[in-house]
């Protein structure tokens, strides 16, 4: 539906995008996900016409839009500060976008009250924007932004100005919204939990460039680099050569800790010499104090550095012999059982074969 | 605590009296029935008699009115769009120009006006002081629409264009309304300046026409008499009411 063809935007001599492309079907949750200063809100304007691009195309159902100013693009904007005009009642921030398009007065009416009706917040019309919270300020964004039914909806990072319970609840509304009304959203934030909660799909950012779109579960399990591995979720980096492969199998000489092996990631291009990372999840990783013979997995040796009891889970830092910390977790099933070693035990870290991903550097 | 607040409000008591003194004096005097501004006599009406069956006096204020009210309409318009373009394209030389009648001195604005004039071949008049006037008032407006300008959130008007206003549309429902305070203070700057400009309309008045300050000028250079304080009273008068209605027609202009 919106394809982004090798869109380039300087800033000067700054290269804020750097060819970027990508497309994003109808229907779909799309998440723009980078650090800061890595393009998204870059991105997201050039989307919305509010900027032009250095290079490249955008199209809309196969048609260019680079040259369609904002006001005839099927898509709104959802701003980070809301941007509710403060001298119009919240009605008349709804009715805007109808007014623009000379809708009949009963008409306008009717559609507000049932896009208040839709944000649950039927009797807020009549008041101005600043007599409203940070959350019911949120829906009246939204409600406006969705009373002319756009192909499109834009968000930058829409919740970051809401404190954690409200954002959670928000996360949950965006969900169903989009569910229900099945607009395409994209979605700009730099927080990765609410975009593996959110999304369908999610493009990683890094420096103006695309690192990785992909699901949530296949990111999360198998990033291409070691910046998305580490960016989504903990990830433990362990740096090393590619030594010899045979069949699905690669054997990897670890920095410090000696070869281990590890599965042949999906889609990569691996030689025997190629320096690279295996991203090691710390739920993936067992910790025991006894020694264990299984022949499909690898076993190192450490020391107990530090452990953080969470509630639900323990995270065990382990020292291995190379002076590297590793991360395990260990979830708390049985009451009282909470603490299994202590700092300073000596204990063997394993994990499965299959358990490790392998990034090329 | 309470005796920084007792300071406080002391000494801004005495910044009131400072300002206000002065005016409250001449209000005072202007009923007093006595030729003199020494000691109260009585209480009358009839120096404000007086005053309004001084022709010239008359024809004066009708000028300044005519002359204030056209050139603060017109430097509004051309204040507006200079202070728009000023915060908006980051410009390097015209803001200087716009600004630099504020800081000139009035004599040497007075005097290059008047060879401006008679370069021009311009007869003298209302009209040459009227457009001397809107020289003077442009940059007052450009400052204070710039300010709000700068005020506004810039997504405010992109959000505007995103939910599909023109740019036509975006400036008279978006701009216009949140700059209108910065207009209407840039305006009433204007006309209060144009109304008591003595120094720059001295220079471009010529022979014919008067405005107040002139004519006020022209009574004081034999005594300070109690038609003056009338008429300065009426001026006080009028400010006032026209801060009251700015205050009464857009409320939010004063708030914010
Ligand atoms: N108008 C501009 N002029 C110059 N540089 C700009 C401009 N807009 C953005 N940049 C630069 O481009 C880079 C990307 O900015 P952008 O706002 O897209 O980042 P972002 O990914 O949205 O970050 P954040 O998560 O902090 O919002 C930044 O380094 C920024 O300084
Ligand atoms: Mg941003």
């Amino acid at each position: 539906m919106l394809e982004i063809k090798e869109i380039t935007r300087n800033f000067d001599s700054f290269t804020a995008l750097d060819k970027v492309s990508l497309s994003i079907e109808a229907g779909e949750f799309f998440t723009l996900l980078g650090p800061s200063g890595c393009g998204k809100t870059t991105l997201l304007r050039l989307i919305a016409g509010f900027d032009q691009p250095d290079g490249g195309d955008i199209l809309l159902d196969g048609k260019s839009i680079i040259a369609t100013p904002p006001e005839r693009r099927p898509l709104h904007t959802i701003f980070q500060n809301y941007a509710l005009f403060p001298h119009m009642t919240v009605a008349d921030n709804i009715a805007f976008p109808l007014r623009m398009v000379g809708c009949k007065p009963d008409e306008i009416d009717q559609r507000v009250a049932e896009a208040l009706e839709d944000v649950s917040l039927p009797d807020k019309g009549k008041h101005y924007p600043e007599a409203l919270s940070g959350g019911q300020k949120q829906r009246i964004a939204i409600a406006r932004a969705l009373v002319n039914r756009p192909r499109l909806l834009l968000l930058d990072e829409p919740l970051s100005a809401l404190d954690a319970k409200l954002r959670e609840q928000m996360q949950l509304e965006l969900i169903k919204l989009q569910q229900e009304i099945g607009i395409t959203f994209i979605y700009v934030t730099h927080d990765q939990g609410e975009a593996l909660a959110l999304s369908h799909r999610i493009a990683v950012m890094n420096h103006g460039t695309i690192a990785q779109i992909d699901e949530p579960s296949r990111l999360y399990s198998y990033p291409n680099s070691r910046f998305v591995a580490d960016f989504i979720g903990q990830c433990n980096l362990l740096a090393g050569t590619v030594e010899q492969i045979q069949n699905d199998r690669v054997r990897v000489e670890l920095k410090g800790l000696g070869p281990v092996q590890t599965v042949i990631p999906p889609n990569a291009t691996i030689e025997a010499g190629m320096a690279c990372t295996l991203t090691l999840r710390p739920e993936k990783i067992r910790i025991s104090s006894t020694l264990t013979q299984d022949e499909g997995e690898v076993h190192l040796k450490g020391v107990v550095h530090d452990m953080l009891y969470l509630g639900d889970v323990t995270v065990y830092k382990v020292e291995l012999a190379n002076g590297m910390l590793v991360e395990a977790l260990l979830a708390n099933s049985s009451a009282g059982r909470a603490r299994f070693f202590e700092v300073g035990d000596q204990v063997e870290v394993a994990w499965g074969f299959e358990a490790g991903h392998l990034v090329m550097d | 605590m309470s005796q920084k607040n007792r300071a406080l409000k002391l000494s801004a008591l005495a910044v009131y009296a400072f300002l206000y003194l002065p005016l409250l004096i001449v209000v005072i005097y202007s009923f007093n029935d006595s030729k003199l501004n020494a000691e109260w006599v009585g209480f009358t009406f009839k120096w404000y008699d007086k005053l309004f069956h001084n022709r010239e006096m008359l024809t004066a204020a009708g000028n300044s009115l005519i002359i204030a009210t056209s050139s603060a309409m017109i430097a509004t318009v051309l204040g507006t769009l200079a202070g728009m373009a000023m915060y908006k394209y980051r410009l390097k030389v015209l803001p200087g120009l716009v600004l630099a009648p504020i800081a000139m001195p009035d004599i040497l604005m007075g005097v290059s006006l008047l060879l401006f004039f008679i370069m021009l071949n311009m007869s003298l008049g209302l009209i040459s002081i009227t457009l001397a006037h809107i020289t003077f008032c442009i940059g007052f407006v450009a400052l204070s629409v710039q300010a709000r300008m700068s005020s506004i959130d810039r997504s405010l008007t992109e959000a505007a264009r995103d939910l599909g206003a023109t740019p036509w549309q975006c400036f008279r429902k978006i701009t216009l309304p949140l700059l209108a305070p910065g207009i209407i203070a840039g305006a009433l700057m204007a006309f209060t300046l144009s109304i008591d400009d003595f120094v720059i309309t001295f220079f471009v008045a010529g022979v014919g026409s008067s405005t107040l300050p002139l004519q006020i000028y022209s009574m004081v250079k034999i005594a300070v008499t109690p038609e003056v304080n009338a008429i300065s009273t009426l001026l006080m008068l009028l400010t006032l009411i026209l801060i009251t209605l700015v205050a009464r027609l857009s409320p939010g202009a004063l708030r914010s």
